[in-house]
């Protein structure tokens, strides 16, 4: 074969890897049992060579394991020493900081063998409901309090599982049955994973990956310098304050583009927070370089040439460089932050390039229902308590995103998170909660040239004998998403009883029998002037109800004739698309 | 009283481009592809069929049944061309249709736009009710209300409405009130219910296919009128039954009832097409591999009969990305479908690897080598570089193609930044849309727990037989077929396809609290009213019921179809359903997980006619080698080079003579390949019978 011919080749089996990868996710959501993982797709698969680096990652996923997952088996390779590799092996952690940032994450990594010889691994991440300790929230103090931990060992030695592992996991936590399922689950789909890549070597007669990684790698690292270097030399500083647990926090971050790297340092950011909101450096890297490549080398799939350019560094013991034994639990809620505080920096580098700031960490929350405590009077009361169960309910849920340089944020999705929402039928059949409500919010999108997404309203109550502990994990309350260039900020989050006694955005807090928690996610904000929009788009705005009359004679300075006209037009069945 | 001879029966299938029309007349089998008219679909019919006629010297009155299928349904959804439409839907979820799964299917592109919901936020309205998760009424509909909403609807003008309510799907009484009171007052607005049209759980899915089906119905509705006003006009008065997604029939009033129901009866005629074939070669695991113009579509058919879905996506707007395009829940025919065709174009992107697909050149201009003012190099470009096609005879001759165009285009969008001759280029380009659909392949394959290497292929489409040895080769296929009138695949299926209809119904139950009465019952109230569609279009014969539970272990979220016979349907026990689904969860994923609940979530029944058996063919023996004067070369992917091929016409190709790799056998509608690794033998149905060589 000439080198042209050959290189067609290796074109192909770099294609046949990230499929190989693909296939290897889809079959950790069709067999896995936490609702994270098969309805959120709160998860991550990936392939690398016997050296540790990364050659595909499945695009299956959300971006928080980009760089974990890339930074994951190296640790594994180092902790269990070369020699201890054999065939049969699985291994397992969830340690926040070699791991994917909290110990709601169990990674599992498997050698690939071929002919004897070690070719390669295969790892896959997932983020599993429960894992002991004070369950999943951010009200712990230190990372002893939030659950089992199981440090890099082996699941499996030669074929043969470790029954004591196993035993220690179900005696730890609260539902083992779904945990035991969810651990076969990911060693399942690296397994599958495995025989497709064998089958791809005896295909193309291979007898290691060295050649077609180098190829991966070179193609890559150069697609991403050239990228960069393309880049005007130049640095900026960013920042964003959000509400954090027990007093607002600062995030900073100083960017700078170089020849052949991107340097991202979040030297100024606030310290610890004592509750489990607190975030490992690894996933600080993943979300920062997240942002970086959506901007800059979007279409460059991640692998460990492509990623190594963007630099992340923050000072130890910063919110987002949290180190051992800091509560980590809820580490999504600020990482989901740090792309808009990066945007910060970037919109004054490249300008017209990134969105407003948007709703950032998703609207999430768990409902843990029981039997009601206070005292019942009638038949009927008393039947529907004794009726009533226990039982723990996760919602996924998203605010809007911010406006970008040319068209209007999105309305109720997920943004930097790659997850989705659950049916609120599959919902209401997990336990017994009624979801009263979820539907735009109007008015939330914050006004511009291009209208911020807008967030979305909720309303959560139990079934008829319950009472209930909600579970907030929310941001925004005091620090709506702040618009660019000239475009209004979007609407906060709110979170209160439907009797009007006030919650708190972040922490668990009873809700007595009878009562509804009634929310508002945060919307996007805009971009650029109001002044400056299109007046068929305010118009569709007004028609559709993403604004009010109100707002739209406040922000777009439309008359009440211009108001009726429209309103009257939609009631005759006139169409604004 | 319908007319006709009951042993004539034509096949329509109308398409993007092209309207293909099949006759039988019991012995003999006509075709003929027209173009497409879009502003009245039935011209093409009517044209199509008066050819056909005159081909097999018959009267258009002696047809006796039409069975047509149509892309009409799924061109209004994606072309946005349906009725003014409503919703109406329980106050709280007004906007469950936009906000999807409120995630965003390609996560690194920041301009991202997500798809518009068809009905817009002002034409979906909401109503006071709430029906809870175990079918009770937690707040009743007011009366008043809804009357109300139906002067709404009468000054807003709609002609057509759809009711989506929460839970609808365990109790359908709010949903059945809102359509009487509308056809109190407004008898002309078509009402379509959510509970009818699409009983199962998750809103978005069951929302999103009642308002597809509502804002379809009045133009297929139309449509459907018209089309049996002209065929009465040319003296055709027998039954009309319309091919639906599911791969079976249904008749012509059903249709107009639920046309979303009709969304990709093309492709599902192509996968009863080939296991028609199937059955006549006693294949139980045959790979059906349609490739046209635009699209590859790829599906698994097992003992002989299509693998089918409850959900599926139309009009992908992104790239045919998963998550892109509207999801409608309906029975379907399992086939994935990617942007890999004919018409397919190549880039080169910034890792400087090679694209293709999904934009396609389409008719207009075409590929570069039609000469037409295409410049991007599509992959019958590249086919026609490697010599796999013959410039001077394709389609018949009709259009002729220029291999310099070809090799320009090439050469300046993949050559140029590659540093590659054309040539190579054009074996790259063809080397990544083969691996593209083999990937496809086998990730459809892994979904459903199944070894490819022991399939075979059944290819057809135009485009297809250019390919399919080359996917055989790299996915360890060893057999392949490539049927004759492979060009109008969709239409004869239509032909082959019974008599069908699925009903099913979302109903929770854990195998801890299993009801064998409750099951018994569920079953049978299912298979009645699936069998009373069926006996609506056949009136004798026999209707089969195929049962099965969607299974899965309590906490997780996929379920698995499990088929039951109606013994274990109808006298149900609990151990029974345990083992099933514990042995087709073993042949998927390896193994069982002990310990764990199983629940099951849907139930459905298929009522269905026979399908027609087909008398299995004698195998030819081997009698000689067949003969050719004509050779060209040809590149051979897994060689790596040019090779000297053996050119034969298909129209001359004996049953029983072998043609040894690499050869090519050309015939009007399309060119086989076969390479090297393969040799092809002609069997008596005149099957093209490709296999690795001995």
């Amino acid at each position: 074969m000439s080198s042209k011919t050959s290189n067609v080749a290796k074109q192909v089996m770099w294609n046949r890897l990230i499929s190989v990868v693909e296939e290897q996710a889809q079959a950790l959501v069709r067999t896995a049992f936490s609702t994270s993982v098969r309805e959120a797709g709160d998860l991550s698969a990936g392939v690398y060579d016997t050296q540790g680096r990364m050659l595909a990652q499945a695009v299956t996923g959300t971006p928080g394991h980009v760089n974990a997952m890339a930074d994951a088996v190296p640790h594994f390779i180092r902790r269990l020493g070369v020699d201890n590799i054999f065939e049969g092996d699985v291994y397992i952690t969830n340690d926040p900081w070699e791991g994917t940032g909290h110990l709601h994450d169990i990674t599992v990594v498997t050698p690939s063998f071929h002919d004897a010889e070690l070719v390669g691994f295969f790892a896959c991440t997932a983020h599993i409901v429960d894992i002991g300790g004070r369950g999943f929230g951010a009200d712990a103090n230190s990372v002893y309090e939030e659950g089992l931990y199981i440090p890099i060992m082996k699941l499996t030695e030669r074929g043969r599982i470790d029954t004591t592992l196993i035993n220690i996991i179900r005696g730890n936590v609260r539902e083992p049955d779904q945990l035991i399922g969810d651990v076969y689950a990911l060693s399942t789909c690296n397994e599958i994973g495995h025989r497709r890549l064998i089958d791809m070597m005896q295909e193309f007669n291979l007898d290691s990956l060295q050649e077609i990684a180098e190829f991966i790698l070179d193609n890559s690292r150069r697609a991403t310098l050239e990228r960069i270097n393309a880049l005007p030399a130049k640095t900026a500083n960013g920042e964003m304050r959000i509400d954090g647990f027990s007093r607002p926090i600062d995030l900073k971050v100083h960017l700078t583009f170089e020849k052949d790297r991107i340097l991202c340092d979040f030297a100024g950011t606030s310290g610890l927070d004592k509750k489990g909101i607190n975030v490992p450096l690894v996933y600080t890297k993943a979300y920062a370089c997240y942002a970086l490549k959506c901007a800059i080398a979007p279409e460059i799939p991640n692998n460990a040439a492509s990623l190594a350019p963007f630099e992340i560094t923050a000072p130890v013991n910063s919110i987002v460089n949290a180190v051992h034994p800091a509560p980590v639990a809820l580490r999504h809620v600020i990482g989901h932050m740090i792309p808009d505080t990066v945007y910060d920096a970037l919109d004054k580098m490249l300008p017209n390039t990134v969105p407003a700031e948007g709703a950032g960490c998703l609207c999430n929350f768990q409902v843990s229902l029981r039997p009601r405590t206070d005292d019942v009077e009638t038949d009927e009361d008393k039947a529907a308590r004794d009726a009533a169960v226990r039982s723990e309910v996760l919602t996924f849920n998203s605010g809007g995103s911010g406006a970008r340089p040319s068209q209007d944020g999105m309305n109720a999705t997920a943004f930097p998170s790659g997850v989705m929402t659950m049916p609120i039928e599959a919902t209401e059949h997990v336990g017994p909660v009624i979801i009263w409500r979820k539907e735009l919010r109007p008015d939330s999108g914050g006004a511009g040239q291009y209208r911020g997404g807008l967030g979305q309203y909720m309303e959560v109550g139990a079934v008829e004998g319950h009472e209930f502990d909600f579970q907030a994990m929310f941001d925004r309350v005091d620090h709506p998403a702040r618009g660019r260039q000239g475009g209004a900020d979007g609407a906060p989050t709110e979170i209160r009883q439907d009797d009007m006694t006030p919650m708190k955005g972040k922490g668990k807090q009873f809700v007595p029998h009878g009562r509804r928690v009634v929310l508002s996610f945060p919307g996007g904000a805009g971009y650029g002037a109001a002044s400056d929009r299109d007046p068929e788009l305010v118009r569709r705005d007004l028609a559709h109800g993403y604004i009010s009359a109100q707002a739209c004679m406040r922000d777009y300075g439309f008359s009440q004739a211009e108001v009726d006209k429209v309103l009257n037009a939609v009631k005759r069945g006139e169409n604004y698309s | 009283m319908a007319t006709g001879n009951p042993h004539v029966r034509l096949g329509v299938d109308i398409g993007g481009t092209f309207t293909d029309v099949v006759l039988e007349t019991g012995s003999e089998q006509f075709s003929t592809k027209v173009l497409t008219t879009y502003g009245a679909p039935e011209d093409a019919i009517i044209d199509g069929l008066k050819q056909v006629c005159a081909k097999a010297s018959i009267e258009p009155s002696e047809i006796g049944q039409i069975i047509h299928g149509t892309t009409l349904a799924t061109n209004a959804l994606i072309e946005r061309r349906g009725a003014r439409t409503a919703l109406i839907t329980t106050e709280g979820f007004r906007d469950v249709i936009e906000m999807r799964t409120e995630s965003r299917f390609e996560q690194y592109d920041l301009d991202l736009t997500l798809p518009e919901p068809l009905l817009a936020r002002h034409q979906r309205f909401t109503v006071t009710e709430r029906i809870s998760a175990r079918g009770e009424v937690l707040i009743e509909l007011d009366p008043k209300e809804v009357e109300s909403l139906v002067g709404r609807i009468k000054e807003a003008g709609y002609e057509s409405v759809a009711v989506g309510l929460i839970h609808s799907y365990l109790n359908n009484k709010h949903e059945n009130l809102i359509r009487d009171a509308i056809n109190a007052k407004l008898p002309d607005v078509m009402v379509s219910l959510s509970s009818e049209v699409s009983p199962q759980m998750r809103e978005y899915e069951r929302f999103n296919t009642v308002v597809a089906n509502a804002y379809i119905k009045p133009l297929m509705k139309s449509y459907l009128g018209r089309l049996q006003g002209e065929l009465k006009k040319q003296q055709v008065d027998c039954p009309i039954f319309l091919m639906h997604s599911g791969g079976g029939i249904i008749s012509l009033e059903s249709a107009a009832e639920f046309p979303v129901r009709l969304v990709e009866s093309g492709p599902a005629g192509g996968a009863v097409f080939a296991a028609n074939i199937a059955s006549r070669y006693g294949l139980d695991k045959v790979l059906s591999f349609d490739m046209g113009g635009t699209t590859a579509k790829i599906c698994l058919i097992k003992n002989q009969t299509p693998k089918t879905s409850r959900v599926f996506e139309v009009a992908r707007t992104y790239r045919f990305k998963k998550g892109s395009g509207m999801p409608i829940s309906i029975p379907v025919i399992d086939m994935v479908e990617i942007g890999a065709g004919g018409g397919s174009l190549a880039s080169v992107d910034a890792m400087r690897q090679i694209r293709v697909g999904p934009h396609s050149a389409g008719s207009e201009p075409g590929p570069a080598c039609y000469g037409r003012g295409g410049d991007k190099p599509a992959v019958t470009d590249a086919d026609l570089v490697l010599g796999k096609l013959d410039p001077d005879n394709f389609a018949g001759g009709s259009i002729s193609l220029h291999a310099d165009e070809s090799a320009k285009a090439l050469e300046a969008v993949l050559g140029e930044p590659l540093g590659m001759d054309a040539q190579t280029a054009a074996y790259g380009l063809v080397e990544v849309v083969d691996e593209n659909m083999a990937n496809a392949a086998r990730v459809h394959a892994v979904e459903n727990g199944e070894d490819l290497a022991e399939y075979t292929m059944i290819a057809f489409g135009g485009a297809a037989p250019l390919h399919a040895s080359r996917l055989c080769e790299k996915l360890g296929v060893e057999r392949l077929l490539v049927p004759p009138g492979a060009g109008v695949g969709s239409a004869i299926g239509f032909l082959r396809a019974p008599f069908s209809f699925e009903a099913n119904r979302s109903h929770y139950m854990k195998l801890s609290d299993f009801d064998a009465d409750v099951v018994s019952q569920l079953l049978s109230e299912l298979s009645d009213e699936a069998t009373a569609f069926v006996r609506s279009c056949d009136a004798d014969a026999p209707i089969a019921s195929e049962f099965k539970a969607y299974m899965r272990y309590s906490g997780q979220g996929w379920e698995i179809p499990v088929s039951l016979t109606s013994e274990q349907a109808l006298n149900p026990d609990v151990q029974t359903y345990q083992a099933l689904f514990e042995a087709d969860y073993a042949a998927l994923f390896g193994r069982v997980v002990d310990g764990m609940d199983i629940e099951i979530t849907v139930w459905a029944v298929n009522a269905t006619t026979p399908s027609q058996v087909e008398e299995p063919i004698a195998l030819a023996d081997v009698n000689g080698v067949a003969q050719s004067d004509v050779r060209r070369r040809v590149f051979d992917a897994a060689v790596g080079e040019n090779v000297d091929a053996a050119v034969v016409l298909r129209d001359e190709f004996e049953t029983g003579k072998l043609l040894k790799g690499p050869a090519i056998v050309t015939e009007d509608e399309t060119t086989i390949i076969v390479p090297q690794s393969r040799e092809a033998m002609r069997q008596s149905d005149g099957c093209i019978d490709i296999t690795v060589q001995g």
